[in-house]
């Protein structure tokens, strides 16, 4: 009887576990049954290539959307990592041990915000500080790209810090022997040592900008045009997906189910280089 | 995005002291070297700005928010004056509720595979590993998208609570699995092999005694995973639709506290109201976080 029991939980334990592969499996089938014979339909060239998204006469062109994505997400990427790095340095090296708990919780607070709050905040106050700033409407990539910088904060200040941690202290001490000042120490030795590890962390802010839907949908002004400055409004994939999808028929809807396929191939670029540095930062050890 | 560091921290912060200059031969130094001076002063900077950038948001919201809070908000019945938000609380509840009944053993149970049967670095173990991390990196709105294809149209189970709760339920998965395996982990082998010792089998090491000590760990990451369902709003837009009611049954349409947040900042036409609910999400994303890390560190000193 036990003996039953204990094989039956083992195989119920196995099942559990093979439920994310399950999940990965269907996502896959599901979505790119439904968007690639789409991509056929319009053809690639067209889809990918196509600079006129205008569903009501069955053009379908994402590369608008597609430039649009990559505009903001290096937007967040330059207002961002710079001070993602810096806070995390200042989190590992320079904090007073009194203050390090409240600041740790405060990133991970930060991280806990939902996107739709961070795109509230984007819209009552970046949108309106841009408008009377620089005029237009306000809604633009710079607006969008300031919030997905404020954003991505969190996720690379917790990756960039715990890579700099891992550095070994012989590192930093050798280097303070030699002279050198403690900056110096941190920035010219302490720094390229974890560098794996903190281009995983840039590489996953990557990614969650590039997926971040609500909060830029809120604020990017949401014109499927090609991006022509940085106050325009812009149109990412993602927006385009979830402004569109509640009332899209036909070659319209399977044309968005297409545009999260690209989009879904974006972010399994991004993992697999994710789970190569991580590889790297582990074998650098 | 959560690292336990408590431990690294411990280990610098010892040998720092060690390495510790005094405030004044820093400041000398910063003067002899410029450059190093620029630097630190940069570095304590960006973490002003950040900390600053978080407060500020925080105050903001409760600022602008917290006048809004009036008694109607919270009446029972959502009409087209008064948008109320309690049936999205509601819904909310039953969201997390069933999700999490779905998510959570199944997350356990797959960690607790990983950690006491499977052979360490088997192929199986690894495919695993990579579709977890593969779901945690996908963009909610293809979960929502998803969703919509396989839950709403194939299934046929319409924009419901039901199919809401199962995209989030894969939504959730690889934290809750993460979370689990971590607290697993990091239970003694001593206690295993003294329960063995004593005669138990491995059913019952597991249940009796690794699970009851790896609970708080479990738990924090549970909390989490609340949290993650309490503010999402791209998965849920297509799969539990926008219906401002509490419906019927599991198998009707409802929003949750964020859809009905977005809803009504999109349409713009109650922005007090959207402000106030602002305040209501924040207000539960603080309690969480402060109960998970307080769950958290409870490990830490258990």
């Amino acid at each position: 009887m036990n003996h039953i029991k204990e094989k039956g939980m083992k195989a119920v334990f196995l099942i559990a576990a093979c439920a994310s592969v399950l999940a990965v499996f269907l996502i896959c089938i599901f979505l790119f049954a439904s968007g690639v014979p789409a991509i056929g339909k319009i053809g690639p060239f067209k889809f990918l290539f196509g600079t006129t998204w205008r569903p009501s006469n069955e053009i379908f062109g994402i590369l608008p959307m597609i430039v649009a994505s990559i505009y903001v997400t290096g937007g967040a990427i330059l207002f961002g990592v710079p001070i993602a790095l810096f806070t995390s340095v200042f989190m590992a090296r320079y904090c007073p041990k009194k203050i390090y708990g409240p600041l740790k919780s405060g990133i991970e607070l930060m991280a806990g915000v939902p996107s739709i709050v961070y795109g509230f905040f984007g819209l009552v106050l970046i949108v309106p500080l841009i408008r009377e700033t620089f005029g237009g409407t306000g809604s633009s990539m710079l607006a969008a790209s300031l919030l997905l910088g404020l954003m991505i904060l969190p996720t690379i200040i917790g990756v960039t810090e715990s890579a700099i941690r891992s550095v070994p202290e012989s590192y930093y001490e050798g280097s303070l022997a030699l002279g050198a000042t403690k900056e110096r120490s941190i920035f010219r030795v302490i720094l390229p040592a974890a560098k794996s590890g903190i281009l995983a962390g840039v590489v996953l802010g990557i990614g969650r900008a590039i997926g971040e839907t609500m909060a830029v949908v809120m604020v990017a002004g949401n014109q499927p045009r090609m991006p022509e400055g940085i106050l325009k409004g812009v149109r990412t994939m993602t927006a385009n997906i979830v402004t569109e999808m509640g009332y899209a028929t036909g070659l319209h809807r399977e044309a968005l189910i297409a545009t999260a396929v690209v989009l879904f191939v974006f972010i399994l670029i991004i993992n697999v280089s994710l789970s190569l540095l991580n590889r790297r930062a582990e074998h650098a050890d | 995005m959560q690292i336990d560091t408590t431990a690294m921290v411990e280990q610098t912060e010892n040998k720092k002291k060690r390495n510790s200059v005094s405030f004044g031969g820093q400041m000398k130094s910063y003067v002899l070297h410029p450059g190093s001076g620029i630097l630190a002063f940069l570095t304590t900077l960006a973490a002003i700005v950040t900390f600053a950038l978080l407060f500020f948001l925080i105050g903001y919201i409760l600022v602008k928010g917290i006048p809004y809070l009036s008694a109607d908000l919270f009446s029972p019945e959502y009409t087209s004056e008064n948008v109320s938000l309690v049936p999205s609380l509601i819904n909310t509840f039953i969201m997390t509720v069933i999700s999490l009944a779905i998510a959570a053993p199944l997350g356990i149970f797959a960690a607790i595979y990983l950690v006491e049967y499977a052979k360490k670095g088997s192929k199986f173990v690894n495919v695993i590993r990579l579709t977890a991390e593969t779901l945690s990196g996908i963009p909610s709105i293809v979960y929502g998208l998803f969703g919509m294809l396989f839950f709403v149209t194939t299934l046929k189970w319409g924009m419901s609570i039901l199919s809401g709760a199962f995209t989030m339920v894969i939504m959730i998965l690889p934290l809750i699995m993460r979370t689990a395996e971590e607290a697993l982990k990091s239970v003694p082998d001593s206690y295993r092999e003294a329960s063995f010792g004593l005669g138990a089998g491995k059913l019952r090491t597991i249940f009796k005694v690794v699970l009851p000590s790896a609970v708080p760990g479990i738990l924090a990451g549970i909390i989490l995973a609340i949290g993650r369902v309490v503010g999402e709003t791209a998965a849920l837009i297509y799969t539990a639709g926008t219906v401002a009611a509490v419906p019927d049954s599991i198998m009707g349409s409802g929003r949750t506290l964020a859809l009905h947040m977005y809803v009504l900042s999109s349409e713009g036409l109650h922005m007090n109201q959207a402000s106030a609910t602002a305040v209501v999400i924040l207000v539960f994303v603080l309690v969480i976080n402060a109960l998970s890390s307080f769950v958290a560190k409870r490990i830490a000193k258990g």
